[in-house]
């Protein structure tokens, strides 16, 4: 019947400690009104902008995740319209010259990798924002100029994309690459990352080749992933059920606005634009261009960290993860996902130092409330731990103990060293015995004193065998199980 | 009254060998304000308090023996564009009236720390769009040598406190001849530096890629003196250029020895007052029985710079006063209805005709469909004209020429034709679109007694060969110890 043809628009707030053109804190702070502000970020009169050179760097690497051109020479616009949160009734951005253009990403979705083209990744400095009284007692509207000022990438794909959840798959993958190469920290909530979609169906003709395309419609203010895929899935059956009934196209009306309303889960009209906004675009006349020249971007690409959608893929083919598995390790973020790789570099068994820093690992961090980096556990020791269960010293049950001896220690100065696990597990006597004799010695007690139970056991009872294990287990702590039940069965079925 | 000496070296020497004290510097001129301001109307603001309190710091300073800064307790009157923290910078707009910026422009930094008092700010065309002091919101000054005519502008204040001699030394702004003309009119020195060679961080802009601050002075060492003090790089203005100033004074008296003098044919043409020609041809004719030879150049796109100024000022300053939209600082209209009306009664309240007038010149020469044809080619002729200087300068040292067609027209005159007040600019608004240093030496007077400037322009950060090549000319003439008597 139709094809969805969805583009993205991503704004991206750069995790840069200063703003764009000041030296003014980027943090965000919603108590305190116009305190991170400075005659620059205000728009007095007299005040120039100066580049922040951090806010390119990572403009730059963000480009280059997205696999994009960078430009060698790039340039400021002013874009001019009145807004009360624009101080100097213009935004400081791009134009013609954006710094990076023409990349791609691969999304993959239902099993399958699609590439979807990135036009273009522009910088700018962000807007204040405007406080209405939402009480309806038509108060004052409020200006906070502390957001004005802080470095944008503004990241535009191609009409690529073919489902809201496709396109939620987008965003999602961006937020995960973006938050690894630490160039923001993609937090919807305070707006670091926001998301407007364009969105039109190509609808097919009944007796001919071809289709004909419904107006695109820009949903904006989209203030989380689950939003952006609600309302693209309502936008999409809207705009089916508007052509069915007016058979309206593209040629018929101009792109026009709507905003999505969570609650009622509807999308709704903000503004039909009569022409496209006038926005005088001029290079600005108080910045200078800027030039990345070779050692710039070398410097640049030897930064640049493995991508989270590789790692994952590699961690499948190298550990033997399953893709549920390396998925849970990326999503925990990079520190976690090179923790992990240590650990399983180091002791060889990628499955269980999976299994390990999935289960083991996250539930301390998370009842301990502590980053990895804070982790009493360094990624080398444990792999020493798991070491032990591979070489048979250690029964998984008491590797687990010993995981949280050492990690309860109060007041805790120093890591966890080897010879700290080595003494629990001498204190406590948890080797697995190896010597058989003595094994053998406890299984031949054993088998005297349950006379009973070995005749069940050679008349067929498979299961009277559990009782003669727990019994040597007594006698041998630390003995392998495993290694019990095989001797005592080879014993008995003499 | 007391009787100053004449020039700002005397002045210096007796306030660096102890002669002569900064309060009673300050005082003699305070006196001279109060005396004649009433009727100039150079200054909007004058600081006698906090100016006298400078004073006195700076003498203690002296008598303690501690090092004192280059301009060792000069008053220096400040054009009111520029930002001076905690005081009122309106410039002359009605939009600014109460603005007291939080911060000083760089220049004032550097003013401080070289021991100027800062005795006043000085009145403007509001903006500084205009060359008469007429679009003023609050006041027109007036030509000290005759109180009909207008003292030039848009650095009408400045230009006409050192002619009467209520200061010493004054800061202009210069975007298109506007310390040059008035410099011209009011028979001082004033110069215009290279496009990057001061700061402009806290220059209120008028247009971003013109705009210079710059000095007046009543002789050639003490805009040298002051040039010193405000040259060199901002990091804080990207447009500012890291480059080493020179010291401007070393040399000021060697003159340049096999010295080059371009004249432009397209400076001698249609328009331009006969007895300003006469006197600046004279005035060039002197520097040939200095030994400099006279060579004839050619700036063929000399007869484009009106139209492309007229285009690129106003664009730029049409994106640079949007800031006045009433909601942050400045003039908020008392009715603001809804948003747009807002906006619109601020602004329409706020603004006066002409910068109304040029703000639509510039919001239509950028719009859609036209800023190709205006804007972007604007912008491509403006390239040629820099190119027109850069041939001429492989050829000689430096350029001479008139300032301003005629001497001081009438207040009045041209207050009611905006295109003629523009026409006025044809011979300094080159120099601001190639970026070069400019100055405005005094070169004679017409036979009404009205001054009459020389202009001299040199390549990009050349201002020193310029401060010589004009030294080597007053020196060699008596046009300095004129005084306009006002006061």
């Amino acid at each position: 019947m139709y094809n969805v043809i969805i583009g993205l628009e991503v704004h991206v707030q750069l995790q840069t400690r200063t703003k764009i053109f000041c030296a003014c804190s980027t943090a965000f702070n919603p108590d305190q009104p116009n305190v991170q502000t400075c005659p620059v970020c205000l728009g007095l009169p007299g005040s120039l902008p100066v580049l922040n050179g951090t806010a390119m760097h990572l403009a730059i690497k963000t480009a280059l995740a997205l696999n994009c051109q960078i430009a060698r020479f790039t340039k400021w616009d002013r874009k001019q319209y009145f807004y009360p949160d624009l101080p100097k009734g213009y935004q400081i951005s791009q134009f013609d010259l954006p710094f990076s253009h023409d990349g791609w990403v691969d999304v993959e979705h239902e099993g399958q990798l699609r590439k979807i083209g990135i036009i273009r990744a522009h910088l700018e400095e962000d807007a204040g924002k405007n406080l209405h009284d939402e009480s309806g007692r038509r108060r004052d509207s409020q200006v906070d100029l502390n957001r004005a000022g802080t470095p944008l990438v503004e990241i535009v794909s191609q009409p690529d994309l073919r489902s809201a959840a496709e396109a939620r798959l987008f965003l999602e993958q961006m937020r995960q690459m973006l938050v690894y190469l630490g160039v923001s920290d993609c937090n919807m909530q305070e707006g670091s990352l926001r998301c407007d979609a364009n969105v039109n169906l190509h609808v097919k003709k009944k007796e001919t080749c071809g289709h004909v395309a419904t107006p695109i419609v820009e949903i904006k203010n989209l203030n989380s992933f689950r939003y952006t895929e609600q309302a693209i899935e309502f936008e999409v059956q809207r705009q089916w059920d508007e052509f069915q009934k007016t058979g309206r196209t593209i040629h018929d009306a101009p792109k026009s606005t709507r905003g999505f309303d969570p609650d009622r889960g509807v999308t709704y009209l903000l503004r039909e634009k009569e022409a496209a906004a006038d926005y005088r675009y001029f290079p600005d006349p108080d910045l200078v261009p800027v030039i990345v020249d070779d050692a710039w971007l070398a410097r640049i690409q030897s930064e640049m960290v493995e991508l989270p959608t590789v790692k994952r893929q590699r961690f499948q083919t190298e550990f033997g993860l399953s893709d549920y598995d390396a998925g849970v390790i990326i999503d925990q973020g990079a520190e976690i996902a090179d923790y992990f790789e240590t650990v399983a570099k180091a002791c060889g068994d990628g499955k269980q130092a999976a299994n390990w820093v999935t289960q083991d690992v996250l539930r301390e961090l998370k009842e301990r409330q502590q980053t990895i980096t804070e982790f009493a556990l360094r990624a080398d020791v444990l792999a020493a731990l798991l070491d032990k269960i591979s070489a048979k010293q250690l029964t998984l049950k008491s590797a687990r103990e010993v995981f949280l001896d050492v990690l309860n220690v109060e007041e805790r100065t120093e890591p966890v060293t080897i010879i700290e696990i080595e003494q629990v597990i001498a204190a406590k006597g948890l080797a697995i015995v190896q010597d058989t004799g003595a094994i053998d010695a406890a299984i031949a007690a054993v088998i005297e004193k349950n006379p009973k139970a070995v005749a069940d056991f050679q008349a067929g009872k498979q299961a009277a065998v559990g009782a003669l294990i727990g019994q040597v287990m007594k006698a041998c702590k630390g003995a392998d199980p495993a290694a019990v039940k095989d001797a005592l069965i080879r014993k008995l079925s003499r | 009254m007391t009787t100053l000496p004449l020039t700002t070296s005397e002045l210096h020497r007796g306030l660096t060998d102890g002669t002569l004290t900064s309060r009673a510097v300050t005082g003699a001129f305070l006196d001279r304000i109060c005396a004649g301001d009433g009727r100039i109307r150079a200054f909007l603001q004058v600081a006698a308090e906090t100016a006298l309190e400078q004073a006195d710091v700076i003498d203690a300073k002296r008598r303690a023996g501690a090092r004192v800064g280059p301009l060792a307790g000069l008053p220096v009157a400040i054009k009111d564009v520029i930002c001076e923290r905690g005081v009122p910078c309106t410039c002359a707009s009605k939009m600014l009236e109460n603005f007291k910026p939080p911060y000083d422009a760089h220049v004032i930094e550097r003013l401080r720390a070289a021991d100027a008092v800062l005795i006043g700010r000085t009145n403007m065309d509001e903006f500084a769009m205009g060359s008469s002091s007429e679009n003023s919101a609050y006041q027109i000054t007036r030509n000290p040598w005759d109180e009909t005519r207008s003292p030039g502008g848009s650095s009408s204040g400045s230009a006409a406190a050192v002619a009467a001699e209520m200061a010493p030394l004054s800061l202009g702004s210069d975007t298109g001849g506007s310390i040059r003309q008035p410099a011209s009119f009011c028979g001082v020195v004033g110069l215009k530096p290279t496009y990057g060679r001061v700061s402009r961080y806290g220059l209120v802009a008028f247009a971003s890629s013109l705009d210079q601050i710059g000095p007046f002075a009543r002789d050639v060492t003490g805009a040298a003196l002051l040039l010193q003090v405000i040259a060199g790089h901002d990091p804080r203005d990207s447009t500012s250029v890291d480059r080493p100033v020179p010291d401007y004074l070393a040399a000021l008296e060697q003159p340049l020895a096999g010295l080059k003098i371009g004249i432009a044919a397209e400076h001698f043409a249609e328009g331009l007052d006969p007895e300003v020609e006469r006197t600046v041809r004279a005035a060039i004719e002197v520097y040939r029985q200095l030994g400099a030879t006279i060579k004839l150049i050619q700036l063929p796109h000399t007869k484009y710079a009106v139209a492309t100024y007229y285009i690129i000022a106003p664009s730029e300053a049409s994106s640079n006063l949007s800031r006045y939209d009433g909601i942050h600082y400045g003039h908020r209209t008392a009715q603001p209805g809804n948003l747009f009306e807002l906006y619109a009664r601020s602004r329409g309240e706020g603004f006066g005709a002409e910068v109304k007038r040029r703000i639509m010149i510039g919001t239509f020469a950028l719009s859609a469909g036209y800023a190709d044809k205006y804007y972007v080619k604007a912008l491509k002729v403006r390239r040629l004209i820099r190119q027109d200087f850069d041939a001429a300068f492989a050829d000689v040292d430096v350029i001479a020429g008139p300032v301003a067609p005629t001497p001081a027209f009438k207040i009045g005159e041209l207050a009611n034709d905006p295109l003629a007040m523009y026409l006025s600019d044809v011979y300094t608004l080159s120099a601001n679109l190639a970026g070069i240093p400019g100055m405005s030496v005094p070169c004679g007077f017409s036979a009404g007694g009205l001054p009459i400037g020389m202009q001299l322009l040199a390549p990009p950060f050349a201002e020193e060969r310029l401060l010589r090549a004009a030294k080597m000319y007053e020196g060699a003439t008596d046009w300095k110890t004129k005084r306009s008597g006002a006061i």
